[in-house]
């Protein structure tokens, strides 16, 4: 999300590199198949828009790794959120895209750019419930930033950040952001 | 449209009032909810505890049913009510009628009447979403804006391209909402049907004119040809159904005239061998069942865009940034 407001000073510190993201990536790739004990029954879900980024470079990893292809699609929680209210002037909902071979009885990992309330969890679960009836869900986040309201936990987690209310932790990918990286942003709230 | 960062603003009376950028907003909105009628379970759970009143005062099946579906697929309940059988026979007013249903705490009422203008009536004296599902020959926003969705399926960007709206455009709500959107979205708009059934003036509209359905099918990129409504016939705008279809009726043979494929869409229901033949009803360059699947899209980025909340609870959750 583009805020803009031009009273706002905001200062951005790089945690993660392209090459430190890359690495901690092909970690987190290894670390499903290790969960998982292989790669059979594997289906890999991104969350929109980052998340989708992401599965999208796991995936490329596993492949490359077990020389397997590894079904994979999208999910958009946009109409399974729990404010509605905030629909903002341009509600961008995108298309939930699943693999052929459906959910039922798969090994689902759920992978999002960053963990943060919880809520997004939430709704990437429930939406799952109404596509079909995994044997297990895995969920996979690159940052844990803390913060949670709902009792949810990442099962595999790429890094573990404090970041405190007012700061936005932001995952930036290529295909979105034209660079690979996680940065730290603080705005100082009062008017300069 | 007194809160610009809402959508649509509180309700959705006609195209007339909407700008371009919210015509596209609901077109943009109505795709991914395309996808969900797909789905094994045809169920999202946006407007889940929410209550919509479907006040029919005027026979509907398919707009009505259409709405329905839109309604029960965002996890809506829903309540339907027809003059027939309610205390509208007993001579009720719409207010009162609306009144009371506000007072059993509703959300959202959708409504089809006779009279021109009881949609804007009835949503400036509730403080419910109201949306207008054809008021006399006023408006039928939500068909107009399925018509825009199919054409921009098989046309791409509308600016520029040739729409040619058949038949009684006097008496129709759906013409009139079809121009308005149209033209707001850059489309060129001709208007074909006999002279009796063209309103006086219509050229000032910026809308071309066409006497003879051969010179509109050699004209147009599409064609939306409208149900003669058979009552038209005692008002004497029509000689006889068979005239009708010999001057205006399209047919496959004045089709193969045209120097491109003309999309053929109708909002239904048809009169085959009036308006249309039925193998043009049925043929390939037919889009009126794609119209019906778009309809219900439609109407769900319709009814989610209105149920959509306050500008100010929007600023909040975006300074407090994505993530969770």
């Amino acid at each position: 999300m583009s805020d803009d407001e031009p009273a706002t000073l905001e200062q951005r510190v790089t945690l993660m590199d392209p090459e430190a993201v890359t690495r901690v990536l092909a970690r987190m790739s290894r670390e499903i198949v290790e969960r998982n004990e292989g790669t059979a029954d594997l289906v890999l879900l991104g969350i929109r828009r980052r998340g989708v980024e992401l599965a999208e470079r796991i995936q490329a990893v596993m492949e490359a790794e077990e020389g397997v292809a590894i079904p994979s699609g999208a999910l958009d929680i946009t109409l399974y959120r729990d404010d509605l209210g905030t629909v903002g002037p341009r509600p961008v909902i995108g298309e939930s895209t699943l693999p052929l071979e459906g959910i039922d009885d798969r090994t689902v990992v759920v992978i999002d750019d960053v963990l943060y309330t919880g809520r997004t969890a939430r709704a990437a679960m429930n939406e799952l419930m109404d596509w079909g009836r995994p044997s297990r869900i895995f969920f996979c986040v690159l940052v844990d930033r803390g913060g949670r309201e709902l009792p949810i936990q990442p099962d595999i987690v790429g890094r573990v950040v404090s970041a405190l209310p007012d700061q936005v932790v932001e995952v930036l990918v290529p295909e979105e952001d034209g660079r690979l990286a996680v940065e730290l942003i603080t705005r100082a709230t009062e008017t300069p | 449209m007194s809160e610009p960062a809402r959508p649509l603003g509180k309700d959705l009376v006609g195209l007339e009032d909407l700008s371009a950028d919210q015509i596209r907003t609901i077109l943009d909105t109505a795709e991914p909810f395309k996808e969900i009628s797909e789905r094994r379970i045809k169920k999202v759970p946006v407007l889940r505890g929410q209550t919509i009143v479907n006040l029919f005062m005027e026979p509907s099946t398919r707009t009505r049913i259409s709405f329905e579906f839109a309604e029960k697929r965002l996890s809506a309940d829903t309540v339907n009510i027809s003059s027939t059988g309610s205390s509208v026979q007993k001579g009720e007013t719409l207010v009162d009628t609306a009144r009371n249903l506000e007072a059993m705490k509703i959300d959202m009422v959708v409504i089809r009447h006779w009279a021109s203008g009881a949609a804007r009536f009835l949503a400036e004296r509730i403080p419910s979403n109201v949306v207008n599902a054809g008021d006399g020959s006023h408006e039928h926003p939500t068909q107009a804006l399925l018509d825009l969705l199919t054409l921009r399926d098989h046309l791409g960007d509308l600016a520029g391209r040739r729409v040619c709206v058949v038949g009684d455009i006097l008496h129709s709500r759906v013409a009139r909402s079809n121009i308005w959107g149209l033209l707001k979205l850059g489309a060129e708009v001709g208007v074909c049907g006999p002279r009796t059934l063209l309103p006086r003036g219509i050229e000032s509209f910026g809308v071309e004119v066409f006497n003879r359905i051969e010179e509109a099918i050699e004209w147009a990129d599409a064609l939306n040809i409208l149900r003669l409504q058979l009552e038209r016939m005692k008002g004497g705008f029509v000689p006889s159904l068979r005239e009708y279809n010999r001057v205006y009726g399209v047919s496959t043979a004045r089709l193969e005239k045209a120097p491109r494929d003309v999309l053929i869409l109708h909002p239904g229901p048809m009169n085959r061998g009036v308006e249309i033949d039925s193998d043009v009803a049925d043929g390939p360059q037919s889009v009126i069942l794609k119209q019906v699947t778009n309809g219900v899209a439609v109407r769900m980025a319709v009814l989610y865009l209105l149920a959509g909340g306050s500008p100010e609870r929007a600023e909040a959750a975006k300074r407090r940034g994505m993530g969770g």
